[in-house]
């Protein structure tokens, strides 16, 4: 017997090892006590009073909230306990609606399986609720209230994880919802797509947006040719739909089921993620020669691309100008494909297969189009694959694996590790270090940058060259990070950010995990996927180095950077009016002045321009010809303060020059 | 603001902390410095609050005295100082039942309809204001922007029951008469202004 103190548990002796709640003790000792509201990576909050216990001596209490201590003694179901769940649940019920057989969330829906757990077999009282409406606006996510339980386990996974805060408790008691700001819809606010809130919603209020139908439209036309790539961490992923272990490699089997859907080739992300690394560690070596620009943040993640767009302007700079490996099998999949292929250009439908529900946010972007078309048509998440495999009524499980197509199917493992946190680190040193000491690389593996911490940092060294590398995920913590390098706090080298816990194996559009070590041993599947295969550096890819000769040129050249690379720009957080300030009437011949006090220029002291600016202008008798009003982003926040005047905009903006751009603009207009 | 139409901007007086912001007093101000103003005053709420995050409510109560109601554009201003997201503050904003997001009339009329005050009959009280006011339940502020006409649950004044607030004035053993004399009263006083 170990030193730990004890408690009693439903009259078992059971240690007491550091947990920081009772529903953790009695976890640990085999007991699944049923909650919503409680997540082992969020704070505690009490509101589903679902997991009660009974403490002799204290009555009942809810055990996420209560600290284990040595000798007490704990009941998880007495009669009464059961009774309060059932009718707790019950009222949960009464106001969901109650679409079951036809929810997105069917599969992995938790208030379904409490229900049948704690054996709830009517429901008593009537829906007193009016009908919500849903929110189908975002690409990549549906918000359906009416099946929200208010648990606010997004609410908390939103700012606490993200730092994002899209959406919060709206209104109260009865009235209580989770939303966007002023009832907005998501995709007007700060949402950044990672579908974390999907993850951890125990039921169907928010889900990622199917694209499943489009799909099948696709491939049931014959005319089409459509061609798929699957991102790496689908492969260790999907298994876990059809009851394999979480991180069981299943590319044979993925391949086999998407080729008897009707998929014409089937691809691998994983090239794409090769050609992205020696992209990405060139522009990084470049930039380290120089000593500019640095630390070099990566870009392969939309949400925090996205995130860095809305909230870190000043590091927009330090971005990789890569782009992800889906645009970048998306663009060279549109150029070099209708020739391969032998087909019309027309006809060529591209789909990716991705663990992400930002994927399906990015692939819609305006700048990642090739003649008014988007470069990949479709993106369809881990989940919504496997349900068109079921669909379809394939038996996963007994497929016979086949081989992914050449030549936009052949990987090295270094763009296989991609899928995990430290992958992409790992794949660019590889690369990097073998480019730098010019010496042939032996060790592959570079455990260092290796881990499951949300924050973690590494030394490496390269001949005369030392890189310090931060790999993190969760985007507080990028946007901690963020700051830091805002600051010259730090001296990084390479920071690699991932949006979703664990990396994109933690993806929103993946099975949703049903255990904590779900996303390590998907990890690890990853790691292994890696061992068999027989190439681990991108610069070994013969088929990526014959695409640079045929199509692309030479690495990060001006073909290279027309298909591989893009641009960030400065995003508006949030589409809310602006504020006049002075001069406010009907009166369209004034002079419109507006200020821009979003949180890049507000920084920069846009807020006391505004004040000086006013004050000047009524100083001079001119509010009668300017109309002055604030506004919140220009998009244009690395250049702030943002002024823009009529149809001018003023970057860099100062009292005097603001001044000497209206007189300008004055005499120029004579008075009405 | 844009509903705020000038005559009622003129005379608005929301305490001290707007003559404190510009020096002027409501009196010299003519019809547009009042955005100025009350812009000024926002951000001298701001900065006498020390961008304190946790002073949100008091903030929010300020602006609102300011403002009459919580406009949209203001709250996402005053986020990014206070290093909240909008969804946050607009969270709160809508917990508190005492906080507007739509502009209220310059009297805003609180009838209480708690037990002891509906018992006695407060809801013909109600249904005499919202005819005369041409106002309900959905559509509480009259569209001169004069009067918003609310219910409450309980003033804590119940011995004087039927209660009525008019701005911070407490009405007891208000009848439907009496109520209408009193709104009376003020729209006379208003057209004189």
């Amino acid at each position: 017997m170990d030193n730990h103190p004890t408690l009693t548990l439903n009259g078992r002796t059971v240690s007491i090892r550091g947990e920081r709640n009772l529903l953790e003790v009695a976890r640990q000792a085999g007991i699944d006590i049923p909650t919503f509201c409680y997540h082992s990576e969020l704070s505690i909050y009490g509101a589903c009073r679902l997991c009660l216990v009974d403490i002799e001596g204290r009555g009942i209490v809810a055990s996420c909230s209560v600290a284990p201590e040595p000798g007490m003694v704990v009941r998880t179901h007495t009669e009464e306990i059961r009774e309060l769940r059932r009718i707790s649940l019950e009222l949960l019920l009464a106001n969901h609606e109650q679409s079951c057989t036809t929810c997105a969330a069917s599969r992995s829906c938790r208030l379904q399986t409490l229900c049948r757990r704690l054996g709830v077999e009517k429901v008593r009282f009537h829906r007193t609720q009016k009908e919500r409406p849903v929110d189908h606006s975002s690409v990549s996510l549906v918000r359906d209230p009416n099946k929200c339980i208010l648990c606010g386990d997004c609410v908390r996974a939103c700012t606490e994880i993200q730092n994002v805060g899209a959406i919060d408790f709206i209104h109260r008691g009865a009235e209580t919802t989770v939303g966007p700001a002023f009832g907005k819809n998501l995709a007007e606010g700060e949402c950044v797509n990672c579908g974390l809130c999907a993850t951890v919603c125990p039921t169907g209020a928010l889900t990622p947006k199917p694209e499943i139908d489009a799909v099948w439209r696709d491939l049931n036309d014959p005319q089409k040719t459509v061609v798929v790539q699957v991102a790496p961490a689908v492969r260790v992923g999907i298994g876990e739909a059809f009851g394999l272990e979480p991180g069981s490699i299943e590319t044979g089997r993925l391949v086999a089921a998407l080729k008897a859907l009707g998929f014409d080739q089937v691809y691998d992300t994983s090239f794409a993620a090769d050609l992205t690394v020696i992209e990405e560690a060139t522009e990084f070596l470049q930039r380290k020669a120089a000593g500019e620009r640095l630390p070099q943040f990566t870009s392969c993640c939309p949400s925090w691309v996205k995130f860095a767009e809305q909230f870190c302007p000043e590091v927009l700079p330090n971005l990789s100008t890569c782009r992800s490996p889906q645009q970048m099998f998306g663009a060279l999949a549109r150029v070099t494909l209708p020739e391969t292929l032998g087909i019309d250009p027309e006809n060529l439908v591209i789909v990716s297969v991705m663990p992400c529900t930002a994927k399906k946010y990015e692939a819609k972007l305006p700048k990642f189009q090739t003649g008014g078309r988007p470069d990949v048509d479709h993106v369809l998440t881990t989940q919504e694959l496997a349900v068109m495999i079921e669909e379809a009524g394939l038996q996963f499980r007994q497929l016979e694996p086949q081989s992914m197509d050449m030549p936009l199917g052949f990987k090295t493992g270094a763009g296989v590790i991609f899928g995990a946190s430290g992958g992409v680190t790992e794949a660019v040193l590889r690369f990097a270090v073998e480019k730098v000491t010019g010496v042939r690389l032996s060790r592959i593996d570079f455990d260092e940058v290796r881990g499951e911490g949300s924050v973690r940092e590494a030394t490496i060294s390269a001949g005369n060259t030392t890189l310090k590398l931060a790999m993190v995920h969760g985007l507080r913590n990028a946007h901690d990070l963020a700051d830091k390098v805002a600051r010259g706090e730090c001296d990084y080298d390479l920071i690699e950010v991932m949006a979703c816990p664990g990396g994109c194996i933690g993806g929103a559009g993946q099975p949703v995990p049903k255990e904590l070590q779900t996303r390590a041993q998907r990890t690890s599947g990853l790691y292994q996927a890696d061992k068999g295969l027989q190439l681990h550096k991108p610069q070994e890819n013969h088929l990526v180095a014959h695409c640079y000769q045929t199509c692309l040129g030479d690495v990060g050249g001006h073909r290279a950077h027309e298909l591989l690379h893009t641009t960030h720009q400065n995003r508006r957080r949030i589409n809310s009016r602006g504020l006049t300030v002075l001069g406010q009437d009907n009166n369209s011949d004034k002079l419109k002045v507006t200020v821009c006090l979003g949180t890049g220029c507000f920084l920069r002291g846009s807020h006391s321009l505004l004040n000086a600016l006013t004050e000047r202008i009524q100083q001079h008798g001119l509010k009668d010809r300017v109309q002055v009003s604030a506004t919140f982003c220009f998009e244009a926040c690395d250049r702030g303060p943002n002024v823009r005047m009529g149809e001018t905009s003023l970057f860099r903006c100062t009292l005097d020059s603001a001044w000497d751009a209206i007189l300008k603009e004055l005499e120029a207009t004579p008075v009405a | 603001m844009d509903n705020i139409s000038p005559a009622h901007e003129a005379s608005c007086s929301t305490g001290p902390a707007e003559s404190t912001a510009t020096g002027h007093t409501s009196a010299e101000l003519s019809a547009t410095d009042l955005e100025t103003q009350q812009f000024n005053t926002v951000c001298e709420i701001l900065r006498r609050n020390n961008n304190d995050p946790a002073r949100l409510i008091p903030i929010l109560q300020q602006i609102q005295k300011e403002y009459r109601y919580l406009p949209e554009e203001v709250l996402t201003f005053i986020a990014t100082p206070l290093r909240l997201r909008p969804a946050q503050v607009f969270g709160v904003a809508t917990f508190y039942s005492h906080f507007a997001l739509k502009p209220h009339g310059k009297y805003t009329i609180r009838l209480c309809d708690g037990t002891a005050c509906h018992v006695r009959r407060s809801t013909g009280i109600l249904n005499a204001l919202y005819e005369r006011l041409n106002v309900d339940e959905e559509r509480k502020t009259t569209s001169d922007q004069l009067f918003t006409v609310e219910t409450v649950s309980c003033l804590g004044a119940c011995g004087l029951a039927p209660v009525m607030l008019v701005n911070e004035k407490v009405y007891g053993q208000v009848t439907p008469e009496k109520a209408l004399e009193i709104v009376e009263e003020i729209i006379v006083k208003e057209k004189q202004a």
